[in-house]
């Protein structure tokens, strides 16, 4: 992960930690993530795409639910920028952006994140949007999230474009 | 199938509330403030609070109707239920499942109550002391989107973004409940008139959403007697008939992570035909809405889905005049509610929806015959309900 604006990560340290679910639903997503790859699911059956996780394909309601790797591109479905400090850990940093991110070609599932870069700078919905991956190898639980930062990159020092794989 | 309804079957006999306290300065106990709720309701209905066996409430209320009913000495308990779903979502369903029961014959005399003192307890805007998070939260968290703000501000942005609105038309929702407000010596903003330029000065909470289109946190409580028409004959006051509730939601609204299909909805459009199917009315018959504000875009979008105006039309309707009793369009949040009168889940709503049938509100909108309560936008399920005087039966 390349640094951004405000440090190793893009938000302070002290946030809570994703761990993946004790019973195993979406451990492929997060097990993933640790290899900069992003897994949801397609239904083996009737190829309905679903996010978040689920036990049974909510199209046909067989359990026999997949996991695909997909491309990490999408588009800006909707976003926020958060000024009040919900949590002590974000007190004082000031404001962030989170956004929602469709993923037309993964049947329109919507993934969250931050959107990397300026924390002030304009945000538009249908923008381009791809996915980069941020590690935090030093956690106790080490984890990464996945980030999205505009395309084309923009000048904030975000490091070269990761290549593309055809899924 | 036409005896499938409540329409008519059951009176809103009784309404009490506590005082209204800002966060953390209840005086009382949780469950003592839902005591003394629920005696005040019985007391307004002219009820012997030992008539009541039953009760009704939603969001995970604290206060067990087992322990209620032990503290009121009740000779028999025969209905206790819990609305599923977290927010102000089952405020109205929780009326709908009294009337349900009483209409039923289940039980015969339910109070529907919520009681909130968040100073004894976490607090709902602020993040819970954790150090890791699994499920949606671990889709959620660690981004800093934590709060309900922070949750529903994505929703919003998306439904103005389609639709074109403005955020004027939010300033309008939140100046309608501040005036509403001045009036009503009940409500916690009394005395604290907001302008539109100190409305427009404040600070984000997290765009869309500035400081005063986000609802209150308080302590208090309140309670709603429900009994059959029958019942209610001889009760002494106007009664406010019950003539359609509705609750639920749409295809795979809980989709977790913002994965609901139809994401910028307020929850209400599968809701809301029902509702007006079973209260008999339309959108031009309901003479004032109490509609539930968590945040003002949740307003604006459950009054698109009540059938008031079209979300193109919204920058025109909300206008701060179309809000005010008593002679707006659509006189809105006639006590203050939630943004100015007092943050009790919504459920302070259902009590001014039942003030105005009874000419009691301090905003009185004049000779109004139907009432309608909005509970809980963008949260699933949700719900909603319609009252109306004796005339519309
Ligand atoms: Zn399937």
């Amino acid at each position: 992960m390349a640094p951004t604006a405000t440090g190793r990560y893009y938000l302070p340290a002290g946030l809570p930690a994703p761990v993946a679910e004790p019973d195993g639903l979406d451990r492929p997503y997060w097990d993933g993530t640790r290899r900069s790859e992003l897994w949801v699911q397609r239904c083996n059956r009737c190829r309905t795409w679903q996010w978040g996780p689920e036990w049974i394909c909510h199209a046909c309601l067989v359990s026999d639910v997949g996991w695909t790797r997909v491309d990490g591109r999408g588009v800006i479905y909707s976003w926020e920028r958060a000024w009040h400090p919900v949590h002590p850990a974000l007190k004082g940093h000031g404001p962030y952006i989170v956004v929602l991110v469709e993923l037309p070609h993964a049947g329109g599932i919507r993934m969250l994140g931050n959107l990397l870069g300026d924390p002030q700078q304009v945000v538009t919905i249908g923008a381009p949007v791809e996915a980069v991956f941020e590690a935090h190898d030093d956690a106790k639980t080490p984890f990464t999230l996945v980030q999205w930062v505009c395309e084309p990159q923009d000048a904030a020092g975000l490091g070269p474009r990761r290549p593309r794989r055809a899924i | 199938m036409k005896d499938r309804t409540l329409r008519g079957k059951v009176v809103l006999a009784g309404i009490g509330e506590t005082t209204y306290y800002k966060h953390g300065q209840a005086p009382a106990s949780e469950f003592q403030l839902a005591l003394e709720a629920i005696l005040k309701a019985c007391h307004d209905a002219g009820i012997d609070p030992r008539e009541v066996d039953g009760f009704s409430s939603y969001s995970n209320d604290r206060n067990d109707p087992s322990r209620i009913a032990a503290a009121l000495g009740l000779p028999a308990l025969r209905f206790s239920n819990m609305q599923w779903g977290g927010g102000g979502g089952g405020g109205s369903a929780a009326v709908g499942n009294a009337a349900a029961a009483v209409a039923g014959g289940v039980a015969d005399c339910v109070v529907v109550f919520r009681a909130l003192a968040q100073g004894q307890f976490q607090r709902f805007g602020a993040a819970p002391p954790v150090a890791t998070v699994a499920g949606e939260l671990a889709m959620t968290f660690p981004y800093g989107l934590i709060s309900p703000a922070q949750r529903f501000a994505m929703r919003v942005m998306r439904f103005m973004h389609e639709h074109g609105v403005r955020h004027e038309a939010q300033r309008a929702i939140a100046l309608a409940s501040y005036h509403h407000a001045q009036a009503n010596p009940r409500a916690v903003m009394h005395g604290r008139p907001l302008t539109a330029e100190a409305y427009d000065a404040s600070r984000w909470i997290v765009e869309p959403f500035r400081l005063f289109d986000c609802c209150l946190e308080n302590d208090g409580a309140a309670a709603i007697v429900v009994v059959s028409a029958d019942r209610a004959r001889d009760l002494p006051k106007r009664p406010a008939y019950l003539l359609g509730v509705a609750q639920g939601s749409e295809h795979r609204n809980a989709a977790r992570a913002h994965n609901a299909p139809l994401y910028a909805t307020s929850s209400f459009t599968t809701v809301v035909p029902r509702l007006y199917d079973m209260a008999g009315v339309t959108p031009a018959d309901v003479d004032v809405v109490q509609s539930y504000e968590n945040f003002t875009g949740g307003v604006l979008m459950s009054l698109v889905e009540h059938g008031f105006f079209a979300a193109e039309e919204a920058n025109e309707f909300l206008r701060v005049d179309n809000l005010l009793a008593p002679s707006g369009r659509l006189p809105l949040n006639t006590s203050g509610g939630n943004l100015a009168e007092c943050y009790m889940h919504g459920f302070e709503l259902v009590i001014e929806a039942v003030r105005q049938l009874r000419r009691e509100s301090t905003a009185q909108v004049p000779d109004a015959d139907v009432s309608m309560v909005i509970s809980g936008p963008m949260v699933t399920p949700v719900s909603s309900l319609i009252l109306g005087g004796e005339a519309t039966l």
